[in-house]
């Protein structure tokens, strides 16, 4: 080969130690928000105690899911489970993070995907980031954020962020393009300002398909929570992590087991949180 | 004219492609759209089209589907932006406006029903209408009260909180209507607004904006690919082909006078009976007798005419009397008293009659029958040969099959010219075998209507005379 390898991969080593030498301060000040957050959250959760918790959820969930008792039924038991297996904190940590992040990468995906689907250009460029993103194998991010914000819930919840992102992207910008035609020559017929027609028309129409794109962002982030215990996200997937170390069957299943509700009703609570 | 004119559209272009200054010096140099395309790979959409909406009016832009009408209809509120040309609103050129500028307009003058409703699903009918005037920040209360009125006036009162995905079809395009008129606009530009509708739901929506328009006098600008709807619709009718406008006038004169073969082959199929009235088919009445002339005259000219029968008329102004006929016009000579009481009152019709209405009156009818307006002065007759002739005509349609598909009346217009076929008529006074119709136009025309044609065997006989002197004028 008269070629020399190319040194992409102390490209991007340099590139993020130069990152971490120069913007250390600010990584740190970023860091210590997210963790504030995810404590915060986290210490909310846990506030109630866990039966007025799942009370509460299932009421919640009955009325989100118009008067669905089974949905109801369903969300009591599987969480009535968790506690029943010891595994009430670590779940309710698991669930901050899990919120806390796809909360994030909602509040960032969903505006840049409005301007991808207003914005040819931006489109172009976004389009094959997203599908880096997707398709990077997800332990990958785990080293940057290690290295930029050390070990704990904030790389974890960085990865997370990172790896949950592109759905809540790619369907916000799916759904505000597919608004029919003619209801946004109806916002302009009419005289609407950009912003008009986007809040009274392309955003409600486009709901549905946005809140798809929720839902897939929330369940990601779940299954990445997990995949951030090796660098040291607290919560389940530690347990899970910990049971494979051990090679301790019960507890890495029962934790899994703990992680499959919480998808499930996560899952079922937000297709029913969309209209249609 | 002296009517206002409330729009006008100026050499509005329409180029769709990277280059489109280029596409208009092309045009210019007076390349055609399909050799623009072959060189450019450009698309004209619209071609130097330049007309007058007056106030008041509903203008139909008809055509099919690619022949530009729709952009033409979005060049108007901007939808779409015109390459090239100026429309002038009220005196005022919206081309050039400025985003803001151009949302003032929209929202004060120009209200728009679309094709398949665009209704918001999210919203409630009474959300819906009101959306016009929520962007401009009209109070909720005013707004709804505003929305209640307009919702009212499409017939839709007590569905205000009804869902859009509960309403049928005619009712979504309710609810479309009365959304562009809650905002009170000058101009309604609707974009095949009934076309999604089915036939019966169809012709409704039409008569209630006819009396919608009675009511309001909106200017109203419509786009149809429906001729019928077209016709029906429209004060005046812009033809367009290719992005052109072919031709623009009334339904009569488009369909009495198409500008060119195109024209002529889209209203081939037309039903004429609706369209045309009596003022378009009748015949210079000639001759006539005046009232205060005497039986000697009557007698004379029903003789130098060959005809049994003359309409009587009095004064100046021809008002029409009745008709006289040659025997009682003789009885009156021998007894040398004035034919006056003599005088048979006829039915007449007005000069905007349509001809379906006049077919079933002259059918009962003995004698021609007179068209008399308002002031009761005779304007013209019609006889039946003139009415088939006029349903018949189908001008110089190229393309023989057009005419064999057409209906049983039509399919005798193998004759292609009116004069055959009022000679068609003539062919009654017994010596059919010198008609100069084919035998089997012939055919259907006896097959068609005998039984009237033997009872007024001797009038029609006798008015020959009169009718082909008539043709004479009317074939110049």
């Amino acid at each position: 080969m008269l070629i020399p390898k190319l040194p992409i991969g102390d490209t991007v080593e340099f590139a993020v130690d130069w990152t971490e030498d120069h913007f250390g301060v600010v990584l740190d000040l970023i860091s210590d928000q997210l963790d504030f957050l995810i404590s915060a959250l986290k210490d909310a959760l846990l506030f109630l105690p866990p039966e007025i918790f799942i009370l509460a959820l299932s009421i919640f969930a009955y009325f989100a899911g118009k008067r669905n008792v089974k949905l109801a039924l369903g969300t009591a038991f599987g969480f009535l489970l968790i506690q029943n297996m010891g595994l009430w904190a670590l779940s309710m940590e698991t669930l901050a993070l899990v919120l806390s992040s796809a909360m994030l990468a909602l509040i960032i995906g969903i505006p840049v995907g409005i301007l991808s689907a207003k914005s040819e250009l931006l489109n172009h460029i976004i389009r094959p980031v997203l599908d880096l993103m997707q398709t990077m194998p997800s332990f990958v991010y785990l080293i940057p954020a290690l290295i930029f914000f050390g070990l704990g819930n904030v790389p974890g919840m960085i990865a997370t962020v990172v790896f949950a992102m592109p759905p809540a992207i790619r369907l916000t910008d799916l759904g505000v393009r597919q608004v029919p035609k003619e209801l946004v020559e109806v916002a302009d017929a009419f005289g609407s300002t950009g912003w008009q027609k986007l809040v009274k028309v392309e955003l409600p129409v486009a709901l549905p398909t946005i809140m798809a794109g929720v839902n897939q962002c929330i369940m990601l982030a779940l299954s990445m929570v997990v995949i951030a215990a090796m660098i040291g996200a607290r919560g389940l997937g530690y347990q899970v992590l910990f049971g494979i170390q051990r090679v301790d069957i019960g507890l890495g299943f029962e934790a899994g087991l703990a992680i499959v509700i919480i998808a499930v009703v996560l899952d079922r609570l937000t297709q029913h949180l969309s209209p249609r | 004219m002296d009517r206002k004119v409330k729009l006008e559209i100026r050499n509005i272009s329409k180029i769709f492609g990277k280059n489109p200054q280029k596409v208009i010096s092309l045009l210019n140099k007076g390349y055609s759209k399909h050799e623009i395309f072959e060189k450019t790979k450009q698309t004209v959409g619209l071609n130097n089209v330049s007309f007058e909406v007056y106030e008041g009016e509903t203008f139909v832009i008809m055509g099919l589907s690619g022949s530009g009408k729709s952009t033409l209809l979005r060049c108007i509120n901007r939808l779409i932006d015109p390459t090239a040309g100026s429309i002038l609103l009220d005196g005022q050129d919206i081309a050039p406006m400025d985003a803001e500028a151009l949302r003032k307009i929209r929202r004060s003058k120009l209200g728009m029903v679309f094709q398949n409703f665009a209704l918001l699903p999210h919203r409630t009918v009474l959300e819906n209408v009101a959306y016009g005037l929520e962007i401009q920040g009209v109070p909720k209360e005013e707004r709804y009260a505003k929305a209640e009125v307009s919702i009212e006036t499409v017939g839709l009162k007590g569905h205000e909180q009804s869902k859009i995905t509960q309403l049928s079809g005619g009712m979504k395009q309710r609810v479309g209507l009365a959304r562009a008129l809650a905002n009170d606009p000058d101009i309604l530009l609707m974009d095949e607004a009934f076309s999604a509708l089915d036939p019966l739901i169809r012709s409704e929506m039409q008569d209630e904006l006819l009396s919608l328009e009675d009511a309001m006098q909106k200017t109203i600008i419509f786009v149809s690919h429906d001729l019928d709807e077209a016709l029906k619709l429209g004060d005046r009718i812009a033809l367009m082909k290719d992005g052109e406008v072919v031709q623009i006038g009334t339904p009569e004169e488009i369909l009495t006078n198409p500008a060119d073969s195109y024209v002529s082959k889209f209203v081939a199929g037309v039903d004429r009976s609706k369209v045309l009235t009596a003022e378009a088919v009748m015949w210079r009445p000639e001759p006539l007798v005046a009232v205060s002339s005497g039986p000697r005259v009557a007698v004379q000219l029903m003789k130098e005419h060959g005809i049994s029968s003359i309409f009587v008329v009095e004064g100046k102004n021809r008002v029409l009397k009745g008709i006289l006929m040659i025997d009682d016009a003789v009885q009156a000579l021998k007894s040398k008293k004035s034919f006056e009481p003599m005088i048979r009152e006829v039915p007449s019709v007005p000069p905007e009659m349509p001809l379906n209405e006049i077919i079933p009156l002259i059918a009962d009818s003995e004698y021609p029958l007179p068209v008399v307006n308002e002031n009761g002065k005779l304007k013209g007759i019609i006889v039946r040969g003139t009415v088939l002739g006029a349903l018949a005509m189908s001008e110089d349609i190229p393309d023989p099959e057009a005419e064999a598909a057409g209906t049983e009346v039509k399919s005798t217009a193998e004759v292609e010219s009116p004069e055959r076929i009022s000679g068609g008529s003539t062919l009654e006074s017994g010596n059919a075998s010198e008609s100069p119709v084919s035998g089997e136009a012939e055919g259907k025309l006896k097959g068609k209507a005998p039984p009237d044609i033997e009872v007024n065997k001797d009038l029609e006989n006798k008015e020959t005379g009169s009718l082909d002197k008539d043709l004479e004028v009317n074939a110049c």
